[in-house]
């Protein structure tokens, strides 16, 4: 009992920090980004945060996240060159202004077409998207990162982003 | 059930049982043991305790944000982590994740990318053996 109360204690406060930001139950709508749905991107690319949802940058990015997974925002991300080439033509293949257009060709708006942003939480469509969020909800314990969208965004993981 | 048959049942379960003793984590350790014994003569085994004050020490070589392999695998290995990007981890104790340390390559791989994260440098088989001991005690 013990044992597994830590994790569903977890689980909890993610909830009822979201309940927090949001204050109201929320379902379905518009903000829909489809989750990574190949096993091995998953699991590359899921492990130390969410699986970001390949519609949400354009390919020209993923091709310049791919290429520097050695140095990946001070991680060492690499993966063998055979894994490399198979996630790479996922992401690429799906991304926002490819595949994943109708999901996430909004969120190009504002960045040139010869920009690769390495960053999501970078575009201005993002940034304008959160820049009512005080500066202590990003600096709260739950959240650390911009890049924990989970933290608040309950559902991020099956790519619902709704308000 | 004749003799011949059951014969055959017998050795194939005793070919099962043999490979379930020495899996894929004990073959590890295994490698670990002759790697740890080839640098250290008086290498006498690995041991958990070692591998548990490892895991709890706090090193200044590595990235400030993690400190010790508990900054994300929580201090007791029968608790889920937390990568700082917010990403839950399952328990790294093997009674609670079975299928933990299975996987030749992605030990490897989560060994040097953590060891270089919390001690600025790669373990050494010692270090990987006496972790892997105390994680499969918890
Ligand atoms: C070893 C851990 C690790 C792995 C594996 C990893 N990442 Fe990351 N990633 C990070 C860290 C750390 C950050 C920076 C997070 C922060 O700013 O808090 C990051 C950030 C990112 C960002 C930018 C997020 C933002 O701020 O918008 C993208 C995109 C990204 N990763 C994609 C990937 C892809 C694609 C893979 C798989 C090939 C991958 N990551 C695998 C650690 C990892
Ligand atoms: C600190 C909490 C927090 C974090 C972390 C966070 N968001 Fe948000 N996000 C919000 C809030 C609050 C809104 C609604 C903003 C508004 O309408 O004023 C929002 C809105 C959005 C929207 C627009 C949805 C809509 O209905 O308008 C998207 C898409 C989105 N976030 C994606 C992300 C992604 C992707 C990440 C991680 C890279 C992330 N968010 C991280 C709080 C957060
Ligand atoms: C920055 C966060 C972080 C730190 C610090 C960290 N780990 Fe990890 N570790 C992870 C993540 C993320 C995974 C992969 C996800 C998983 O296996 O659940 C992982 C996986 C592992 C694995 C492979 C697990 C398996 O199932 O095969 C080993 C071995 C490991 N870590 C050992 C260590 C050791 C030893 C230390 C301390 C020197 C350490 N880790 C510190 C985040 C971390």
């Amino acid at each position: 009992m013990k044992l597994r109360s830590r994790p569903v204690a977890l689980g909890l406060a993610a909830l009822a920090f979201s309940a927090l930001v949001f204050g109201r139950a929320q379902a379905g709508g518009g903000h829909y980004y489809p989750p990574v749905a190949d096993p091995l991107v998953k699991e590359e690319c899921g492990s130390c945060h969410l699986a970001f949802a390949p519609a949400m940058l354009p390919a020209k990015s993923w091709q310049r996240v791919m290429n520097g997974l050695k140095n990946h925002f001070g991680d060492d991300a690499s993966v063998d060159p055979a894994q490399a080439e198979r996630i790479a033509a996922y992401l690429v293949a799906n991304a926002a202004d490819t595949g994943g257009r109708r999901y996430g060709g909004k969120l190009l708006r504002g960045v040139a077409t010869a920009d690769a942003p390495l960053r999501i939480t970078e575009l201005p469509k993002w940034v304008g998207e959160h820049r009512n969020v005080p500066d202590w909800e990003w600096r709260h314990k739950d959240v650390n990162s911009k890049a924990n969208c989970a933290a608040c965004h309950a559902d991020a993981a099956r790519g619902y982003y709704d308000e | 059930m004749n003799l011949q048959t059951a014969a055959i049942v017998l050795s194939l379960s005793l070919t099962l049982a043999t490979a379930a003793a020495a899996g894929p984590r004990e073959d590890q350790l295994a490698q670990y043991a002759a790697a740890a014994k080839a640098t250290t003569p008086a290498f006498a085994g690995f041991s958990a305790a070692r591998g548990e004050a490892l895991h709890r020490q706090k090193f200044a070589g590595g990235k400030p944000a993690t400190p010790s392999c508990a900054s994300c695998h929580a201090d007791d290995p029968r608790s889920a982590g937390r990568t700082p990007a917010g990403k839950t981890i399952e328990p790294a104790a093997v009674s609670l994740s079975p299928a933990r340390y299975t996987d030749a390559a992605k030990v490897e791989k989560w060994f040097k990318r953590n060891c270089n994260d919390v001690l600025g440098r790669e373990c050494t088989p010692l270090e990987k053996g006496d972790w892997l001991a105390y994680v499969a005690s918890r």
